[in-house]
């Protein structure tokens, strides 16, 4: 029996020791995704059904024959992780084995492509854990804008021009679409507050019916910062409100981290090669975004 | 799951939800679109009714249908859905990946016109399109050979020889919503033919691997190999699977291309579908008239019976083709008509493309008549057209 068994609250001690994402795969130095997965998987353990649409992931954690992976593994197109797993948990749950199915996409895959059959998957609520590593563009195929990029960003489709200074919308609160759906759970989570990370997945994990887990994912290449950074800025995210960590359960919000100092977006900005065109208005521009965002998720000015 | 012998009256439709449900299939991710509902609808029943315990999705998509079947195939259970046309289409970037991955998932596609203009009759432009996917493509002419069709489709799919989806055509309302009587088996019959699906992977915790994962051009081609070696495999599988269902069931489909009056005739009709029942009867018409007409009824479409159909052609009594299609492959004439021009190369033998049908327009048996008094012009050597419009506006035949 093993601490997870014995019902200890999980956390960093007691962590286990298992390793179902394993060394040796080619993430860029200084990518949160293994990071991200790794710590979950040491929780979901080895009863578990991944699944990859097309991502980073797929290609640093399972280039054929080379395989991170310790457990069940599939992979089938992009737009699909939703169906994908809810066919897999269905076929599993039939058969009568207790499994957990896992869906890993990315913020391309979950905001943009692969939006509706998450949609359909959340809505029919399939016991199912459904994770969004959120890296804000298309990182996997070179750094394009997606519906999660953040307001000012330069990708490589929204460059830094003469004209315009990178993406000219805002980042779309997907979070806030998944509560809509009145899930059993959704959870935002960040890599810098690993503790509220791993009690997330200990507590998804137990749960039945659809889950949703969003964690911002720094991506030193495609944000261009130094690869050292990626847990301060991970940190700097939420502390600056551009990225907010909560609990909801049938979409009522049970559990939300508030900084304990706010600081200016700018603060987090700085350092990120994305933003470095940012005139002194688009950084305000974002500031009022997430002044905005703070307000509906606490319900006060910041 | 106890369900007795019984004789139904049923539309192609039912046909094809009831053959799943003698099937056993344990999973079915499906989503609605005219001329298929009556499959979802009839599915959901059993459901609801307790009849199956089967997984029934009801996604919001036919890609996600196509998906959540590949995923369940994938973990080692018998998936079925069903589609026609749009939804065909829309799913088209899924049925290489269940091809790929070796999956015997079995998908009724009720044919039907794909836009523009949108039309919900009968076209084979939706399955047609399909041909690389690498899923065995079936077609068929009544009702009770869209429920044995079914059972066959698994067995044949399922076989380790072969391993790939298989799907077949049925057509929109001529068969999907008429009613014939069929024949259905009870289930203890069709579990003797057809035993539970025992995958050879899936994914298992307790032996972990990666299914379909990213793969560098070191590997692919074998796999393209493979696939493609376990279509020429599904020949010698669907004879052998035809045959054991007539020793079974005592109906008999005869492999995978089905003759009429062949043995003397000096113009021949090959056919997809429900016409070829109207092909019969102006068959016999024909014969009771001195003409040494005959018909040919392909049953399968991928594999394509290559030899079979250049076996009709050694026998030398046949001296002009006709190739009847229900689309068109523009500039070029019908798919089927390319298909048997490509087996009988080297032959030096008329072959006449008929198209007909198109966008569900009924062919009856004037049209056919017209292509057998066309064969007979070009056997006499008194008109030479390769492709030929039927009963088309402004168009001479």
């Amino acid at each position: 029996m093993d601490k997870y068994e014995r019902g200890e609250r999980m956390n960093l001690k007691n962590l286990p020791d298992d390793e179902y994402f394993t060394p040796g795969h080619t993430a860029c130095p200084g990518c949160a995704a293994p990071i991200i997965v790794r710590n979950m998987m040491k929780i979901l353990g080895k009863d578990t059904v991944i699944y990859t649409p097309a991502n980073c992931l797929l290609v640093f954690g399972g280039t054929y024959p080379y395989i991170a992976w310790k457990v069940p593994y599939f992979h089938e197109a992009f737009e699909n992780t939703g169906s994908s797993i809810s066919g897999a948990a269905r076929a599993l749950k039939k058969q009568g084995k207790k499994v957990t199915v896992v869906g890993i996409a990315g913020d391309g895959g979950t905001y943009d492509i692969g939006i509706q059959a998450l949609s359909g998957a959340a809505e029919r609520n399939e016991d199912v854990i459904y994770v969004c590593y959120d890296n804000e563009a298309y990182m996997n195929t070179g750094i394009q804008r997606s519906g999660s990029t953040p307001y000012g960003a330069e990708t490589t489709t929204t460059p830094a021009g003469k004209k315009i200074l990178g993406k000219l919308r805002h980042k779309k609160d997907m979070a806030e679409i998944m509560r809509a759906h009145d899930i059993p759970y959704v959870a935002t989570a960040s890599i810098s507050h690993i503790a509220d990370f791993l009690k997330k997945v200990e507590k998804m994990k137990n749960i039945e019916g659809f889950r949703y887990f969003h964690v911002l994912s720094p991506c030193p290449t495609g944000w261009r910062y130094d690869p050292s950074k990626t847990v301060e800025i991970a940190r700097k995210a939420v502390d600056s409100g551009m990225w907010t960590l909560y609990e909801a359960e049938y979409g009522e919000i049970t559990n939300i981290y508030k900084p304990k100092k706010k600081i200016p977006v700018e603060e987090y900005i700085r350092g990120q090669g994305r933003f470095r065109h940012m005139t002194p208005e688009m950084i305000e521009e974002l500031q009022r975004w997430v002044d905005r965002k703070w307000e509906r998720l606490y319900g006060e000015k910041p | 799951m106890n369900l007795k012998a019984r004789k139904m009256v049923a539309t192609g439709d039912h046909a094809a939800a009831y053959g799943a449900l003698l099937a056993n299939v344990d999973v079915v991710a499906a989503y609605p679109i005219t001329p298929q509902t009556l499959i979802v609808e009839d599915f959901a029943t059993f459901v609801d009714d307790g009849i199956t315990d089967a997984e029934f999705i009801m996604v919001e998509s036919e890609h996600s249908a196509m998906s959540a079947c590949i995923g369940a195939a994938a973990a080692g259970s018998r998936t079925f859905t069903a589609t026609s046309s749009q939804g065909l289409a829309l799913m088209h970037e899924m049925l290489p990946i269940a091809s790929g991955l070796h999956l015997p998932i079995v998908m009724p596609v009720v044919n039907r016109t794909v836009a523009a203009p949108i039309g919900i009759w009968c076209e084979y432009n939706d399955i047609m399109p399909q041909r690389d996917s690498g899923w065995i493509i079936g077609f068929i002419e009544d009702n009770q050979e869209v429920l044995d069709m079914v059972l066959m489709g698994y067995k044949i799919a399922e076989h380790h020889d072969v391993l790939l989806p298989f799907m077949f055509g049925l057509d929109a309302f001529i068969l999907s919503h008429t009613v014939e009587p069929v024949e259905a088996p009870s289930s203890d019959e069709v579990m003797k033919f057809l035993p539970s699906y025992k995958p050879i992977a899936s994914l298992d915790p307790d032996k972990p691997m990666a299914i379909g994962t990213f793969t560098p051009p070191e590997y692919i081609q074998e796999e393209r190999y493979q696939t493609d070696k376990c279509m020429r495999n599904a020949k010698r599988i669907i004879k052998n699977v035809t045959k054991e269902f007539a020793d079974v069931f005592g109906r008999n489909y005869h492999g995978l291309i089905e003759e009429y009056k062949t043995d003397d005739a000096d113009v021949i009709l090959i056919t997809l579908g429900t016409v070829t029942g109207t092909a019969r009867d102006v068959v016999d018409e024909l014969r009771g008239r001195g003409i040494k007409a005959g018909l040919v009824k392909l049953r399968f479409f991928r594999p394509f019976p290559v030899e079979e159909v250049r076996m009709l052609i050694e026998r030398e009594n046949i001296k002009a083709i006709g190739v009847y299609d229900r689309s068109v492959s523009y500039g070029v004439g019908g798919p089927l008509y390319i298909e048997v021009k490509n087996s009988l190369y080297g032959y030096d033998l008329p072959i006449i493309n008929f198209l007909a049908g198109i966008g569900g327009r009924d062919v009856v048996k004037g049209d056919v008549e017209k292509m057998y008094k066309i064969l007979q012009d070009v056997k006499d050597g008194k008109t030479r057209k390769d492709i030929v419009w039927i009963n088309t506006r402004g168009v001479k035949e």
